[in-house]
């Protein structure tokens, strides 16, 4: 769009005047009083408002534990919501202090962005919906659809590579937000919808008519979903990343929003050490932290596993089963691992 | 003795003399400049390198990972095309939807423009609803209203296209018609230098035409002729010609139509936004440009027996183009400007593949933001310098 245009331009223009140093967010975050997070913000499960207004999701509680942990309330967090193609520019010149946008780690985005990815807090895999009376049943039997997508995602691309490893054609129609995808695919401007496997079923729920399309099998990529910070800030980076680690260790330990008040008494060091009571652990990422960074982070958001039953899980819209699943704790079948926290 | 003016001039301090004066100012003035945009670019190279951001137009060498669906005018090819065909897709894709905005929004906002101020109350009324409706809600909202509520709920998937006869079928993709083969490259070759012949002679029978009108003042039927004449010449040598092309009908495959010639849907639907939305301001400036001419003008027309119609067309039209055409030209790179609300509806213009896709996959801000706006600025400065050229034009010939 233009706005949009004339922003990413505005955006390019920070990148030309801000000054050469500008490294330490954890302090411009700490003296400004809130944390600025980057999120999708149409997207539900991961960060959407509920009724209620208040940024809702497994993203948004990223930010929320981040400004937990750093400003010591998770209420501190300024919102602002990025489309995918915005999102780098946006992060990379400043405008956010995290960006936790659905956000995909590559090599390219790694290397060549001036990011950092910090650690995953989804792992999602790319899939695609099709309308059924096509009676299409499986993705090889795509060859020249027109499919509706979201421009500036991994998504894009890896649809292409998908098409070209089979020798099939397709006519991509890239639409800007979540909302433009869906009403292109129901108007029929397209045959097939493809997104993060994640969103598909919250995406056909949100169709008029749910039962018009079906979901294919195929999990095409590899999406590890997680926060991105800017490269070049090594403190503030190992702050969100331990943040982020610290819930997945709370899990592990069995310390969540409920129970941690009782736990302060615990005598496994492991738990002294999450709650701030023996060792330097958040002094020693930034003098600047309070030692009880990790616990005022899963007092106030909850623990990895809290949080995703709360927005993804089962019991909710989204309804993706933890169990058996990538998402589960590395100690039960799942990839989610966390480094020791000593 | 009287000083000739050279020496008088030798006599002034160097500092005091306009010429040298005006030449140093100039020169501190572009240093000042150039040593501002140096250290710009030095500090914007350094902070991208802080960030592992090298800075450069290497990436346009590069294969681009993605796919581009509406491609008309150049052979993109997934896996194989670089990025700078990418850039290449989104400057043509953008001349192509201003080029036809631009037509269509005139003949239409001088309709509109003419009817807001017809004798015709209801006309009237009808025509400034018009305007106020597009001027007063943003064009994003109208752009996404014709596609999702209006056109795509209109026309029929592909598989059930409008049927509209030799070889036309309209549906959710657009519009398809036959695609013309050469099947004898030497009668075809004859068949387009005879096509050819035909406009040049018509130009001159339009010539001829006005030379004799202007002489004996005898009117010569010439659009009328015209149009016979390109309506039934071109059939008859065709087939006298033995048909030196065949037609290649699109026919429905699996999922779209293949083969044929495809008006693209998207390219429709933002075309049609950009028209109707942009007619709106047109009919406005034609409107104060007719109000602009003398109604002494009209009047005198009328008294002489003129009929109303050619009346505006003869007398007050000629007169009022020279009020029209310069906010009429803002209008044409507004609407070139607003081309870049593509996305919504899925169009590949250079701010959807170029300044979206592709910077989002290098992350190279600064040249494409910079190659970007160096070309909108090109086409306005390229539309600005055509319609002056006609805008001095009509100025002359006025009277
Ligand atoms: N994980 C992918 C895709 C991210 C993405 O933007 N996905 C879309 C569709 S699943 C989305 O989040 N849309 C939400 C919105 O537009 O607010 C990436 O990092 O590129």
């Amino acid at each position: 769009m233009k706005i949009k245009f004339i922003q990413s331009a505005v955006l390019a223009s920070a990148l030309v005047f801000s000054g050469a140093a500008s490294a330490g967010t954890l302090e411009d975050v700490q003296s400004r009083g809130t944390l600025i997070c980057g999120v999708s913000g149409g997207l539900p499960g991961f960060s959407a408002p509920d009724d209620a207004g208040k940024m809702q999701g497994v993203d948004a509680d990223v930010c929320y534990a981040v400004a937990a942990a750093v400003l010591g309330d998770s209420s501190k967090v300024q919102f602002v919501p990025l489309t995918a193609k915005e999102r780098f520019t946006a992060l990379a010149s400043g405008e956010v202090d995290v960006l936790s946008r659905n956000t995909t780690h590559t090599l390219t985005r790694d290397a060549t962005l001036g990011i950092n990815f910090t650690y995953y807090n989804f792992i999602d895999g790319q899939g695609f919906m099709v309308k059924k009376s096509l009676g299409v049943k499986s993705a090889k039997d795509l060859d020249g659809a027109r499919i509706c997508v979201q421009a500036g995602t991994t998504t894009e691309l890896n649809m292409a590579d998908y098409f070209r490893q089979h020798g099939m054609k397709f006519t991509p129609k890239g639409y800007d937000t979540s909302p433009q995808t869906r009403e292109g695919f129901e108007g029929g401007a397209c045959d097939a919808l493809t997104s993060d496997k994640s969103q598909l079923a919250a995406i056909r729920s949100e169709l008029k008519d749910p039962s018009s399309a079906v979901i294919l099998p195929e999990t095409i990529s590899k999406e590890p979903l997680g926060p991105v910070v800017r490269q070049g800030d090594d403190v503030w980076f190992n702050t969100v990343k331990w943040v982020l680690y610290a819930m997945i260790n709370a899990e592990e330990l069995g310390v969540s929003s409920s129970n941690i008040g009782s736990k302060s008494s615990s005598d496994d060091p492991n738990v002294k050490r999450l709650l701030g009571n023996e060792g330097e652990m958040c002094k020693g990422i930034s003098a600047n932290l309070s030692n009880d960074c990790f616990m005022q982070a899963v007092k106030q958001v909850g623990n990895f596993g809290e949080s995703y039953e709360r927005h993804v899980g089962e019991n909710t819209p989204i309804g993706l089963k933890r169990e058996g699943s990538v998402n589960a704790l590395w100690s039960k079948g799942g990839v989610i691992y966390a480094p020791p926290l000593r | 003795m009287v000083k000739k003016p050279s020496q008088h001039h030798a006599n002034i301090p160097l500092h005091r003399n306009p010429r040298v004066r005006a030449v140093v100012f100039q020169v501190v003035a572009i240093s000042l400049l150039l040593w501002f945009l140096s250290i710009i670019a030095g500090n914007t190279v350094s902070n991208m390198a802080e960030r592992g951001i090298t800075v450069g137009l290497n990436f346009m060498g590069q294969v681009a990972p993605f796919e581009i669906g509406y491609t008309p005018f150049w052979d993109y090819e997934l896996g194989v095309s670089k990025y700078w065909e990418v850039l290449v897709v989104g400057i043509q894709n953008t001349i192509f939807v201003s080029i036809f905005g631009v037509f269509a929004a005139t003949l239409l906002g001088f309709i509109i423009g003419i009817l807001r101020l017809s004798p015709n109350w209801l006309v009237r009324k009808m025509a400034s609803a018009y305007v106020e409706t597009f001027r007063n809600i943003p064009l994003p909202l109208w752009i996404f209203f014709w596609y999702v509520a209006v056109f795509l709920p209109i026309l029929p998937p592909p598989r059930d296209s409008f049927i509209l006869g030799a070889g036309f079928f309209l549906n959710k993709e657009g519009l398809y018609t036959p695609k013309p083969l050469i099947e004898n490259s030497v009668t075809a070759s004859i068949f387009f230098i005879l096509l050819l012949a035909l406009v040049v002679g018509l130009f001159y029978l339009r010539r001829w035409a006005k030379k004799r009108q202007d002489a004996t003042g005898e009117i010569f039927p010439f659009a009328s002729t015209a149009l016979a004449a390109l309506l039934i010449i071109p059939v008859v040598l065709f087939y006298a010609l033995g048909s030196p092309l065949h037609l290649e009908y699109a026919e429905m495959g699996k999922f779209i139509m293949t083969g044929g010639i495809n008006l693209n849907f998207s390219f429709f639907v933002l075309w049609f936004a950009l028209t109707v939305y942009t007619a709106a301001y047109i009919g406005e400036n034609v409107r104060a440009g007719i109000l602009a001419v003398s109604r002494g003008q009209s009047e005198a027309a009328h008294s002489l027996g003129v009929r109303h119609t050619p009346t505006l067309r003869l007398v007050v039209i000629p007169q009022a183009m020279r009020v029209i055409i310069p906010p009429t030209i803002s209008q044409f790179l507004n609407l070139t400007k607003n081309s870049s609300l593509a996305v919504i509806v899925a169009y590949e213009d250079i701010v959807n593949v170029f300044a979206g896709v592709a910077l989002n996959n290098t992350g190279q801000a600064l040249p494409i933001i910079a190659i970007t706006v160096l070309l909108y600025g090109t086409l306005s400065l390229g539309t600005s310098a055509i319609l002056n050229w006609y805008n001095k034009r009509v100025q002359l010939t006025e009277r």
